[in-house]
């Protein structure tokens, strides 16, 4: 071992993030103060991010069981059966503080990473959807339209968000387009609250052979552990650790270092030499290189497998010279991977890996010690108990407390409509909303990602509310009997539909329902291309939850996406958790961004959101009892949040969903949209600009039915009706006998025609119109950001 | 009839260009380390970012040994179709005339774009009318087109211009709006848009791209 006299000491334990008490419990485990490498290793895989120490026990409460459950959390991605014999693998994974340091590298490397979330366990990547989060980017020229007025808008903020967006934005693209990976949707909010402290979530989906998946655990004493993939240098030291787990700060530029530098190509052919490893048998297990390097994959192996792993540092392929040992061990060098082979298939491991041009080395072995041992070549360097790394790590609980003041400040108002002209003001606050960065069209951002390579893509973003994928290359042999064929003959095409949604906001004012409205966001985009819930992802983004109140926010959130995933029957498969995310200014909005994955039984009749013919009849649909509290009216005004959100029937929604669901799939509807940001009337926007139709609407019994709170006037009772939000709603179009089938389960109110050209609501004496290239320009403001 | 499509580290459109072909004909992948075109009657490069295109796009990749034996095949006349990656590759090798320069957005941009046919009849437009329009998708970031002006010229006489971007249609700011060009026999061609990815009524609402790849079958029966 080390001599004693280079041992570190309590205060450079301090300094990777330990606690004194975790410390003393380390020494305690090891029997003796830990060197320089078994600190290093200790403190990153007793970091927040590797350990879950805060988030653990909350953890625990979510459903992660159910019919479609092939793999649950723990492994590297989560799986759900599929049909055919196929599964779909799916992870959000959150690379939110390195992107914050360095957007372009870090949003890269979070793409990268979740992929190889995916194939580690023998899954082919087929799709990624992104999650973001910015600070406002100000104001937006919409020509002449523009009502945004920039003071409380200071010209700095809003140049640091676009910079973070563009570099964010740019970095996905360069790693999801190089390395052949359809990016089919996400979703993007800009708030105050994200400025310092952005959020880059990103999502992956993969399908695999049923009997192709392969778990990460070590087993068999006396096979071989290979490295192979990229080189190791250092770049990445401390990044889970550092970065991850720790509020960020002004010096922040000094941790560029910490953030890892991507390359797509050397990604590429990993994929591709782990498919054909996994395809030929010759792996044991396999583990993907993410957050904590060598470190954690070594150690998570051994745990998994309850055994013990010896790795020789000194054969590891590296990128510089005169590395030490534990920089080898906790480097973060991306487009690595670990696996556990035979000894008589090394060579044929290894063949493959020259055949890819990737480095492939031995690099240890498996043992029954139980132990993690770490060699430079003859010398022992490193020797702690695998369980001590990594099931040992003390859990907190958390001190949860709803703070008595306000957390957040309100949003400068930037449109003060007046309420006693409801004409000119409705509309006014139409075109504002459009043209806002929170719903404007996200068209700019989606040009810039190949969303259609892998010939599955049946709906594009902006063709529908969520994603969908044919499960089956077009093209490729379909089983020759005839038990799949569609009404009309032709060969069924299964797929599978995704989406990825939270609205930070809502969560802010009302951790639980928010977190609730979540989950059901995403049902009800599956449910609009017809497809039913299999099972979610999420990632949960929170501030530093030893804070009483973001400890309150936490887990009020998990008791609401725990409540939402039983009743949807979408029990969470695996995700991720980002703390500490604030900085001096204060906690970012509480965002558990919420992935799920549903499966619809046949693409070819998929939903589509925009109205696709002139006299079809437009019909409110589901239990929409829509409120301006928390809404993007009310940010737009300058309003507070709420202290909370109002009440809501989950199962009603439910019902709604399964209706429309119902509805796409026999056919029976030309179009379906559910109503989110904006409310009633931007949802019919979006439903015109999607369609290239306009639609003549009167929301007289809307109004009737909701009884109208009286309290605000008249004028703010029908600004409610047209941008009030609440779950539960769709906007659907259809012959009238198509759209009247829905009323059989839920709440039908026909409201209006689909008409050529020009948008017209009907409310209260009020009349708003708008023609569709009126629309369009409002809606395309963000085409600016991009220029 | 067998169409062989070239697989490069890095490339991404290769499955798909291999179904795509398959709808037509026979097709099979060739690895990019091997000389040995398998009988391939018509070859496809496809799009992606083959060796990563690092250096410039489709410089390494035309160093390559299966393209040896594709410079080969396309000198005796056989058909090569290059798609996007694969356009940057054949202009690399020289193969076609011309260079594509990074967009003039400086972005990757993927949208539907609308194509109209200059020259119809030849061996990649055998199926097309002339100044018929293709709906066919496009997504790149080194897309505009360039040459300088006498090989325009002769391009142009020649008819060698195949494919230009329909008006307000050219984003990458192609010289002329050229979208696709062939070489002076008319054996190989090159495109920026992805005819591969407008197959299937299902998957982007667009069928035009088969066309292309009948076309190519037909030559090769005729001939």
């Amino acid at each position: 071992m080390a001599p004693a006299a280079t041992l570190p000491t309590l205060q450079d334990a301090l300094a990777l993030g330990l606690t004194e008490a975790e410390y003393e419990l380390v020494c305690e485990h090891q029997g003796r103060p830990p060197n320089q490498v078994e600190l290093a290793m200790y403190s990153l895989l007793w970091s927040e991010h590797c350990a879950y120490k805060h988030s653990k026990k909350l953890l625990r409460t979510l459903p992660t069981e159910g019919p479609h459950v092939v793999m649950g959390p723990g492994e590297n991605a989560g799986a759900v059966d599929v049909g055919e014999g196929l599964v779909c693998a799916f992870k959000v994974e959150s690379h939110n503080h390195p992107s914050a340091v360095e957007p372009f590298q870090g949003a890269a490397t979070g793409v990268g990473g979740i992929l190889r979330d995916i194939f580690a366990i023998g899954a082919r990547p087929i799709a990624v959807l992104d999650s973001l989060r910015f600070g406002e980017v100000g104001p937006l020229d919409v020509g002449g339209a523009n009502t945004i007025t920039p003071e409380g808008l200071p010209g700095h903020v809003t140049a640091r968000s676009r910079y973070l967006l563009d570099g964010a934005v740019s970095g996905i693209a360069h790693y999801g387009n190089s390395i052949g990976v359809p990016t089919v949707g996400g979703e993007v909010y800009f708030e105050s609250p994200y400025e310092q402290n952005c959020l880059i979530n990103a999502m992956a989906l993969g399908l695999a052979p049923r009997e192709r998946l392969v778990r990460s655990a070590a087993a068999g004493p006396g096979n071989v552990v290979i490295l192979f993939g990229a080189s190791t240098g250092r770049d990445g030291i401390g990044g889970a650790s550092v970065l991850a787990s720790a509020e960020l700060g002004d010096d922040d530029g000094d941790k560029r270092p910490t953030v890892q530098v991507g390359d797509p190509f050397e990604e590429s052919k990993l994929l591709e030499c782990s498919l054909q490893l996994l395809e030929r048998g010759l792996l044991v297990s396999l583990q993907d290189l993410g957050a904590a390097g060598l470190t954690s994959s070594a150690s998570e192996m051994a745990s998994a497998g309850q055994l013990g792993i010896d790795i020789d540092i000194s054969r590891v392929p590296l990128r510089e010279r005169d590395m030490e040992p534990f920089e080898i061990m906790v480097s973060e060098s991306q487009e690595r991977m670990l696996c556990v082979v035979e000894p008589a298939r090394v060579p044929d491991v290894l063949a493959l890996c020259e055949r890819f041009e990737i480095h492939g080395t031995a690099i240890g072995t498996v043992t029954d010690t139980r132990r993690m041992r770490v060699f430079d070549g003859p010398q022992l360097v490193g020797d702690m108990p695998v369980r001590a790394l990594v099931d040992d790590c003390p859990l907190y609980d958390l001190a949860p407390a709803r703070s008595a003041t306000p957390v957040y400040s309100p949003p400068p108002a930037t449109l003060a409509p007046d309420v006693s002209a409801p004409d000119a003001s409705a509309r006014e606050c139409l075109l504002a909303l459009l043209s806002c960065a929170n719903i404007a069209s996200r068209r700019p951002l989606f040009e810039r990602y190949d969303a259609i390579v892998q010939s599955r893509t049946v709906r594009r973003p902006e063709q529908a509310d969520a994603a969908v994928l044919a499960i089956r290359h077009p093209g490729e042999e379909t089983p020759p009997d005839g038990d799949d064929a569609g009404a009309d003959g032709g060969p069924v095409v299964p797929a599978l539909a995704v989406s990825i949604d939270c609205n930070g906001r809502r969560v802010a004012a009302d951790p639980y329902r928010g977190t609730i409205e979540a989950a059901l966001e995403c049902a009800s985009n599956l449910a609009c291309v017809g497809a039913e819930p299999l099972g979610t992802t999420n990632n949960l983004n929170f501030g530093n939850p030893e804070k009483p109140h973001v400890a309150w926010q936490l887990t009020e959130s998990v008791r609401g996406l725990g409540d939402a995933c039983r009743a949807l029957q979408a029990p969470i498969v695996g995700g991720n958790v980002s703390l500490y995310n604030e900085t001096s200014a204060g906690p970012i909005y509480p965002t558990p961004v919420v992935g799920m994955v549903g499966a619809l039984p046949d693409a070819r009749r998929a939903g589509r959101l925009g109205f696709a013919r002139a006299g079809d009849t437009i019909a409110l649909v589901g239990p929409f009892a829509p409120s301006l509290q928390a809404s993007e009216l009310s940010k737009l005004r300058g309003h507070a949040l709420p202290d909370e959100l109002p009440d809501f029937d989950i199962a009603a929604v439910r019902s709604a969903q399964f209706a429309v669901r119902g509805a796409v799939r026999v056919g029976g509807l030309s179009s379906a949209h559910d109503i989110a940001e904006g409310g009633l009337a931007v949802a019919l926007a979006e439903c015109c600009l999607a369609g290239g139709l306009g639609a003549g609407v009167g929301l007289e019994g809307v109004l009737a039915g909701e009884g109208g709170s009286g309290q605000d006037g008249a004028g703010e009772d029908l600004l409610r009706v047209l941008f009030g939000e609440a779950p539960g709603g769709f906007i659907v179009s259809g012959l009238p006998s198509g759209v009247r089938a829905l009323g059989r389960r839920t709440t039908v109110r026909v409201i209006g025609t689909v008409r050529a050209e020009e948008m017209r609501i009907d409310l209260g004496g009020l009349s708003l119109s708008a023609t569709l290239a009126e629309l369009r320009d409002a809606h395309g403001a963000l085409a600016e950001l991009f220029s | 009839m067998k169409f062989g499509v070239l697989q490069f580290p890095g490339s991404c459109d290769q499955a798909d260009a291999l179904q795509a072909a398959r709808r037509v004909a026979d097709a099979e992948l060739i690895w990019h380390g091997e000389r040995d075109l398998k009988g391939a009657d018509a070859i496809v490069i496809p799009g992606g970012f083959s060796y990563g295109d690092y250096l410039r796009a489709g410089a390494i990749a035309r160093f390559a040994p299966a393209m040896e034996s594709v410079i080969e095949f396309a000198r005796e006349g056989g058909p090569v179709l290059g798609i996007c990656n694969g356009f940057q590759v054949l202009c690399e090798a020289h193969l076609l005339p011309g260079a594509l320069l990074p967009n003039r957005n400086l972005r990757f941009t993927f949208r539907q774009v609308q194509l109209e046919v200059l020259h119809s009849g030849g061996t990649f437009t055998r199926e097309c009318a002339l100044g018929e329009r293709l709906s066919i998708p496009a997504k790149h970031s080194w897309g505009r087109y360039h040459a300088d002006g006498r090989t325009l010229a002769a391009m142009d006489d020649g008819g060698q211009i195949v494919l230009r971007y329909a008006p307000g249609e050219n984003f990458n700011g192609s010289l002329h709006d050229i979208a696709g060009v062939s070489n002076e026999a008319g054996n190989v061609f090159g495109l920026m848009p992805h005819p591969e990815h407008a197959v299937d009524e299902l998957i982007g609402g667009s069928t035009d791209g088969l066309k292309i790849f009948n076309s190519m079958k037909l030559t090769v029966q005729a001939a």
